[in-house]
Parts: C-alpha cells; sequence; structure tokens
C-alpha cells in the first residue's frame, strides 16, 4: 500500500480519489467492452429473417426464432412460479416472523440456494423433475428448475422492500381499524412493489441467461414448443451447442447479441414502468 | 352518561419497566382534553393504550381497566378494529398512504366494507369538507397524496381518520411538525371538531394546551400529577410541579 505519511494529506486525498475514480471508470469500461464485442461480433448475423425463422442445418445456417420463444417461455413459467412463492415468503419474514430460529433457518436457506452452482441445479432437474416427477424434457421442467434458481433473488430482494416501507404506513392503516392483512395488501405491498419489481427483473436476467441449469431438463428441439411438455432450446443452451460443436461461431455470437438485446428491452421496459408507477404513488 | 373514557389504576409494562403508574383519569364527552408533560413521561404510551396501538409491542403488560361508554376496551371479547374504528389517531408526523388523496380519505371505508362509489364519494367531499381542505384538494383527488404540503398531509390524516366516524380521535402532537400558519389551521380545525368528537391530544405547546381544550392533565415520570380544567391548572395549580412545569422551570 501506499505510504500515505511520507506524503501530504492534499496529495494522498488527490492520488486517493483518483484511485476510487479509476475503479469506477474500470468497471463501466468492462461491461462496455463485453457489450460492444458481443454486438460488434454478432451484429452483422442479426436481422429480421434471424430473428424470425427457424433454424436450418442444426442452426449452421437459418434463424433462432424457436430458441426466443424458449427462452421466454421458460423464463416465464419461472417468474409466475418464483414471483408468488418468494413474495410470500418475503412477507412472512418480514411482516409476520420475529426473530425466531425458523426464521433465521428460512435465511440461511434462501442464501444457500442462492450459492449453489448451477450445474447442481441441473442435476438436480434432471433427477427430480425429468425422472422421478416424469415430466420429460420440456419447458415445465426447465422453468421449475429457473423457479428455484431465482426464488432466493427474489425473497431476498423482496424482503428488503417490504422493510423499507416506513412503519408510520402500517400503524396509519391499523388506527383506522384495518387488520393486518388488509393493511399488508392495501398498503405495505403497493409501497413495496417498485422494489419487489426490481427483485423480479434480477430473478428473471438470472433465470433468461442460465444455460447449464437446464442443459439435462428442457431437451433440445429446435422447433417451437407450443405446450409446456414439448422440449424446447433456450437462447443460452442453443449458443452453448452452437459453439462448443463447432456449428456456426457467427451465429452464436448473433445468438448472444440477441440474448444481450432482449435482457436490456426487459429491464428498460420494466424500470420505465415502476418508475412511472412510483411518480404517480409519490406524487412527484 | 357524562364521560366517554374512564380509566381506573392503570398501570403499563415496557418488558420490566414500568411507564404508567396508577393512571386515573375521566374524558368527558365531545369535549378536547390536553395531556401535556415533559419528554418521555409517558403521554403518547396513554393514548396508544386507548386504541389499544400497544398490542403491536410483543412486551407490553398493564392491568387496571379502561372503559370506552362503559365497556373494558381490553375485554379479550372485544374486536380490536371494531375499537380503533370507534377511537381514531392522528400521528405527530403526517402519515398519508402513497396513495390518491381520494384513496387515503376512503381507505377506512373501503377496509370496513363499504364499496358503493356514490356512498364513498359523498364520505369522502365530507370529511374532506370537515377536516378543512376540500376547497385546496377538491380539483386533484386523483392525485397523490404524497405532493401535499405536511399541513394538507396532516389534515388528510384527520379527514381519513374522521370518515370512518369515530367517537374519538386521539392526537399524538399533530402540529408538531408543521409550521405556524399550518398549525393555526390544525387548531381551528380541532376548535370545530370537538362539537362531533372527544378528542384527546398530546402536546409540547403549553399555549396550544391553553388554546384548544378545556381540561388538562399533566403528566410527570409515568403519573398523573394534577387533571381538571385547563383553566384552573394554569391558572391556579394545586400541585408544586404542575407549577414549576407550567412556568418554565424544567421540561
Amino acid at each position: 500500500m501506499l505510504n500515505l505519511k511520507i506524503m501530504s494529506p492534499k496529495m494522498s486525498q488527490k492520488i486517493m480519489k483518483g484511485v476510487f475514480w479509476a475503479s469506477g471508470i474500470l468497471t463501466v469500461l468492462i461491461l462496455l467492452v463485453i457489450i460492444g464485442y458481443i454486438l460488434y461480433k454478432g451484429l452483422p448475423v442479426v436481422n429480421m429473417s434471424f430473428i424470425f425463422s427457424n433454424p436450418i442445418d442444426s442452426g449452421k445456417s437459418g434463424g433462432i426464432f424457436p430458441m426466443i420463444i424458449s427462452s421466454l417461455y421458460v423464463t416465464f413459467i419461472a417468474i409466475i412460479v418464483a414471483t408468488p412463492l418468494g413474495v410470500g415468503a418475503a412477507v412472512y419474514l418480514s411482516e409476520y416472523a420475529g426473530e425466531t430460529n425458523l426464521v433465521k433457518l428460512i435465511r440461511f436457506g434462501a442464501e444457500t440456494l442462492a450459492s449453489i452452482p448451477s450445474i447442481v441445479y441441473g442435476l438436480f432437474g434432471l433427477a427430480f423433475f425429468v425422472v422421478y416427477l416424469g415430466l420429460g424434457w420440456c419447458v415445465l421442467s426447465g422453468g421449475l428448475i429457473l423457479a428455484i434458481m431465482a426464488l432466493p433473488t427474489i425473497l431476498q430482494v423482496a424482503e428488503v422492500s417490504l422493510e423499507a416501507v416506513p412503519s408510520s404506513y402500517r400503524e396509519g392503516s391499523l388506527a383506522i381499524g384495518a387488520t393486518k392483512w388488509q393493511t399488508i395488501y392495501n398498503v405495505v405491498l403497493p409501497a413495496a412493489v417498485p422494489g419487489i419489481t426490481t427483485g423480479v427483473i434480477l430473478g428473471l436476467a438470472r433465470a433468461i441467461s442460465e444455460a447449464a441449469a437446464i442443459l439435462f431438463a428442457v431437451g433440445a428441439a429446435l422447433s417451437v414448443p407450443i405446450s409446456i411438455f414439448d422440449p424446447a432450446r433456450p437462447l443460452p443452451l442453443h449458443l452453448y451447442i452452437l459453439a462448443t460443436e463447432g456449428i456456426s461461431l457467427d451465429n452464436a455470437y448473433g445468438t448472444a447479441a440477441v440474448l444481450v438485446l432482449l435482457v436490456l428491452v426487459i429491464t428498460v421496459v420494466t424500470n420505465t414502468l415502476v418508475e412511472r408507477y412510483s411518480k404517480k404513488m409519490m406524487g412527484r | 352518561m357524562d364521560y366517554r373514557i374512564e380509566v381506573e389504576d392503570l398501570n403499563v409494562y415496557f418488558d420490566e419497566a414500568q411507564i404508567l403508574k396508577d393512571i386515573n383519569i375521566k374524558i368527558h364527552k365531545n369535549t378536547v382534553t390536553s395531556l401535556i408533560g415533559p419528554s418521555g413521561c409517558g403521554k403518547s404510551t396513554f393514548v396508544r393504550t386507548l386504541n389499544r396501538m400497544n398490542d403491536l409491542i410483543d412486551t407490553f403488560k398493564m392491568d387496571g381497566s379502561v372503559l370506552l361508554d362503559g365497556q373494558d376496551i381490553y375485554d379479550p371479547k372485544l374486536d380490536v378494529v371494531e375499537l380503533r374504528k370507534k377511537v381514531g389517531m392522528v400521528f405527530q408526523k403526517p402519515n398519508p398512504f402513497p396513495k390518491s388523496i381520494f384513496d387515503n380519505v376512503a381507505y377506512g371505508l373501503r377496509v370496513h366494507g363499504i364499496e358503493d362509489k356514490s356512498v364513498l364519494t359523498e364520505r369522502v367531499e365530507e370529511s374532506l369538507k370537515a377536516a378543512a381542505l376540500w376547497d385546496e384538494v377538491k380539483d386533484k383527488l386523483d392525485k397523490s397524496a404524497m405532493g401535499l404540503s405536511g399541513g394538507q398531509q396532516q389534515r388528510l390524516c384527520i379527514a381519513r381518520t374522521i370518515a370512518v366516524n369515530p367517537e374519538v380521535i386521539l392526537m399524538d402532537e399533530p402540529a408538531s411538525a408543521l409550521d405556524p400558519i399550518s398549525t393555526t389551521k390544525i387548531e381551528d380545525l380541532i376548535h370545530k371538531l370537538k362539537n362531533d368528537y372527544t378528542i384527546i391530544i398530546v402536546t409540547h405547546n403549553m399555549q396550544q394546551a391553553t388554546r384548544v381544550s378545556k381540561y388538562t392533565a399533566f403528566f410527570l415520570h409515568g403519573e398523573i400529577v394534577e387533571s381538571g380544567l385547563t383553566d384552573k391548572i394554569f391558572i391556579e395549580p394545586e400541585d408544586k410541579r404542575t407549577e414549576d412545569y407550567i412556568t418554565g422551570r424544567f421540561g
């Protein structure tokens, strides 16, 4: 470390400010380089027919329409399963339970769940959903694994957002004769919606970008999945297969670019909606 | 019966600490009663005992009795929701919900099962008029209550409370976070409301107590030192400690 003692305080102040500035800039730079590189390599392949047509010859040529649908489909299932579960658990932790051992156990469970490697989830999904429950390789199996993966993120962020709701709102509602549930449903949850949505988006981003966890569960179909029991091939999985089996590196980059843009669009649209909701709620 | 609330031998504890000691007081119907005393003397805890808001605190224990219209409000068979409908509360910091002005006032009505739009509209208008806020907000009822000024927010909270037609309104330093003009408006409002409601107001401001209330109780270290007509307490207090407090010798 710098020997700050031999320098004047003014000097060390300047240097440290520079170090922190550089750290911040470097973080953004890494992000920009990765996204820029993916878009630079991928965008030349991306056009209307790439997005809206079926792959030909395992993806060597043709488009990725079934993969986009697959991604949206499994992610949708993951979110509609994980959101009520995660928010429900968060309401229990923040509104009903005190600091009991059960609560500590639930929190520890959520943290551990978040740190399990995704390939282990994949193996579990194969054993439990595909084989034991007999769901087979399908959208539902993949969606359920992704739900479990998104669950801890949604739970943790939702719990923090609920706890951030001022207790004066709760008191105001209870003092007027509302029950605890009426208070949670009418006042606490609506006030926490922006934060909870952020959690759902983080969970969604994790689910939509996952390849390893669904590797053994969704199958690898090249056609558009219709039923939840149809096999599918979400974008990350397609990308993985294209790259590792040497089918087409150009199309792999194209797929990556579409995936990045998809996540970007979902995030930006949701953030705009959340901001509009907050503004209306807070009267700004 | 003259009295709306009768408190007998009330003791309140949080864990082992005794917050209120042997409280005895009778609150007259449709009058304003001020509770004065230095910080930490138990005034807030006392008003929160009257609508059972202390129930929210795990360590809360009490004995003695609190009667509302002759009925023990700590009777295990009593419905707390019904009690809080009858005994409304306005807090120190204005706490409107992050909802529209209309929805804030309609909140209590909806919670108690009133859904009919025309009834809601009528009651919201009545309540806002009663809280002297109607003229300022009638054109923006669908706007968020969070955009109102602090004084308007507090009057909105009063409108929200009177919308469910309570018998008693507890006010815990309702003007302490407001500017002098807003404070005057709240005091004028209290004058108007006392014809229809029994009001108990916690205040640190002794001029305020003399301006708004007919009765005053002086709290010190969890006990009521003296209570009675406001004029008497402020002009010829019986207890030396009351005199010391109102003349500013401590507190």
